[in-house]
């Protein structure tokens, strides 16, 4: 789950990690009175949507006062914005962070994230701050830092001190840097995140250590004991069907084709994407009912498959473990009388109940054709939907 | 001969009196697993499916013998289900539940550091020796004995090769999946590693996906230590990037963890990949052929 820059720099204020002041602004008169609040020399209007890049396009302005503030909230309010991480689409700016300015000396990375090979969070730190890390990995990885944190004993401060000397923080700042990281980790732990990167990590003309932008992500299988996190979701930032997807734990990623599929299993889901694509066609999303489903949420699963209108065919494709073939039958059933089926489905169901799930889907009296294989599945399909 | 269980091996099942731990546990006993108890907090002295139940793992290894479980267990307390497993000394844990806060298999992996016990999973479908133990939650009628081990991030995708190997003629030793989380206890290298000084395996079918690097290490590791000839399948080739794809491991993040360079990195290493899932048994095969291994490898 991502969150807002703002909402992000709000959880590390109240947990004593130094970020500066501002306030968020749905209106362009919020805006104005944020900044007065805040009587700043020089005020940051920032957009707020989740993707990175915005200052490069055009997202974050400096106002030298309250017309100025007025100004830019005016111009980006509303406007849609497209970084490279928004794809062409962009994003609609419905959200703004007012914030004051800091006398920025330096700027550095710091990032913290889940490092599978030692299954330990790393810290890493870079004197090439302002940069995406992978741009800094890519052209000079001898200049990123790291540290492997020992979950029992947390960041230490010489790891801090150490990664504060490596990325060339002034000493004068190093227990001001250090006392920032172990802030950051245990932010990190608290909270379940999956990601916080601080890009950048100022230094300031008054002698402060500070973050000035904040990405957190957070691990969505522990969002069930972060509730005040879980209240800080955005939804209009999110795909709906992804969102009604979510409601019944349902694992869906919209794409761009015309197959929709529904498979058990992220493994298999994935590989029916590449087998749909290898056979010529294209996969309208990826779909996962997962090893619990029920019928109820099988037929969810279907509603929202056939909630996009892209879709022209629809791939079942079901090896049964934990998962069993009549539950699915029984799913693709109670959808199809719920929402009509006017499109062509391929079912291949295989594993735990297969003879019932098939004997389920043939009395049904259904127009569906099974396939014998994964292949010949993705075969059926692809043909059907030319 | 198999890898890490087999017709002695001694199972508790951790969660038992839930509905999916209870539908499993009569499969896992009707397959001719010897499930030997189960555990569910004050539900001991109780039965399911004909086993005993015990309030503590402690109390069940002491009245059965146990030596391995299996875990069920909903994933807000399922690590805490590993470690009461690992602190009975079990050689064997399988966690099969999905949606374990990553942070909590951190804290399980450190706790478990100097510990004799191995653990596979969590989000795995199991662990299984055909016709003599399954235990996990595949269907156990599409495995076959015989030479072929399989290793597998992904539940589905194991049966789908599982199937095409036995309806080819082509049996397996062991069917190791080792889950699709980012943080995990057994790894693709532990299994190959074991594969590798099992006799009766003669080759291999790693199937993996994208996000992270461990099929990449593990590639590495076949190219300088295996005997055996490995095949290779790697799913997501089609997904976009920064996309959490079901599984909370598979995700391309910084352009890292890519299917094509997955199979660039296995290709390098001697590992021939199929091109889609549905070829992973016809590659096996063909290696199996080139390797003069067909004859030995082909059971029924």
């Amino acid at each position: 789950m991502n969150i807002h820059e703002y909402q992000g720099k709000d959880i590390l204020r109240e947990s004593g990690v130094n970020v500066p002041n501002g306030h968020v602004a749905y209106t362009i008169d919020e805006a104005v009175n944020a900044a007065k609040k805040l009587n700043s020399d020089v005020t940051v209007v920032k957009a707020q949507i989740h993707a990175g890049g915005r200052g490069k396009a055009g997202g974050v302005k400096i106002a030298k006062n309250l017309d100025d503030v007025r100004t830019y909230a005016d111009e980006i309010l509303g406007k849609n914005l497209v970084t490279h991480q928004t794809g062409p689409e962009g994003k609609e700016v419905k959200r703004l962070l007012i914030e004051e300015g800091s006398d920025i000396q330096n700027e550095y990375y710091v990032g913290l994230v889940m490092d599978r090979a030692t299954s330990r969070v790393v810290m890493m730190a870079s004197e090439e701050g302002g940069t995406e890390i992978e741009e800094v990995a890519a052209e000079t990885p001898e200049k990123i830092f790291k540290e492997v944190i020992d979950p029992v004993v947390g960041l230490s401060g010489y790891q801090a001190r150490r990664l504060a000397f490596n990325i060339n923080i002034p000493d004068e700042l190093i227990g001001k840097a250090a006392k920032f990281m172990i802030g950051l980790y245990n932010v990190f732990v608290e909270k379940d995140c999956s990601i916080a990167e601080i890009n950048p990590l100022v230094t300031t003309g008054d002698g402060q250590v500070m973050a000035l932008d904040s990405k957190l992500n957070f691990d969505d299988n522990a969002m069930f004991r972060q509730k005040d996190v879980m209240e800080l979701r955005d939804l209009e930032e999110e795909d709906e069907k992804e969102i009604e997807a979510s409601k019944y734990d349902l694992s869906y990623v919209a794409l761009d084709g015309n197959i929709g599929c529904m498979v058990n299993g992220a493994g298999l889901a994935m590989s029916t994407m590449d087998i749909i694509k290898h056979y010529g066609g294209e996969p309208a999303n990826f779909l996962d009912v997962g090893g619990g489903a029920t019928a109820e949420k099988v037929t969810e699963a279907f509603k929202i498959i056939l909630s996009d209108s892209h879709v022209k065919g629809i791939f079942v494709n079901i090896f049964g473990g934990i998962m069993k073939c009549d539950v699915i039958a029984e799913g693709v059933v109670e959808a199809t009388k719920q929402v009509g089926l006017d499109i062509p489905l391929v079912v291949r169901l295989e594993g735990t109940n297969v003879e019932l799930g098939k004997q389920i889907l043939d009395e049904s009296g259904l127009n569906i054709t099974s396939a014998g294989s994964m292949a010949d599945g993705a075969e059926k399909i692809v043909s059907a939907v030319k | 001969m198999s890898v890490y269980v087999n017709k002695d091996t001694k199972v508790i099942v951790q969660g038992i009196t839930g509905g999916t731990a209870k539908f499993h546990t009569r499969q896992m006993l009707d397959y001719g697993t010897k499930i030997v108890g189960g555990v569910t907090p004050k539900k001991g002295g109780t039965e399911v499916e004909g086993v005993p139940v015990f309030n503590t793992v402690q109390d069940a290894v002491d009245e059965t013998g146990a030596n391995a479980s299996v875990v069920y267990v909903p994933a807000p307390a399922a690590a805490d289900a590993i470690l009461e497993a690992v602190d009975a000394e079990l050689d064997l844990v399988i966690c099969i539940t999905e949606h374990i806060p990553v942070m909590d298999m951190v804290k399980v992996k450190r706790a478990m550091e100097g510990k004799k016990t191995r653990l596979v999973g969590p989000n795995c479908p199991g662990v299984i020796t055909a016709d003599e133990s399954k235990i996990g939650i595949m269907p156990g009628y599409i495995h076959k004995k015989g030479h072929i081990g399989v290793v597998s991030r992904s539940g589905t995708l194991t049966y789908e090769a599982v199937h095409q190997l036995s309806e080819a003629g082509y049996g397996q030793t062991t069917a190791v999946g080792i889950g699709g989380d980012p943080v995990n206890g057994t790894d693709f290298i532990d299994a190959l590693s074991a594969f590798n000084e099992d006799p009766e395996t003669e080759a291999v079918v790693m199937i993996g996906e994208i996000g992270g690097t461990a099929e990449e290490e593990a590639s590495e590791w076949v190219k300088a230590n295996m005997d055996k000839p490995v095949v290779g399948f790697i799913g997501g080739a089609t997904a976009p990037p920064g996309k959490r794809m079901g599984h909370a491991g598979a995700i391309i993040s910084g352009g890292k963890g890519t299917a094509e360079e997955k199979i660039r990195v296995m290709n390098e290493s001697g590992i021939q990949t199929a091109d889609t899932p549905a070829d992973i048994g016809e590659t096996m095969i063909n290696v199996l052929k080139e390797n003069g291994l067909q004859e030995k490898c082909k059971t029924h």
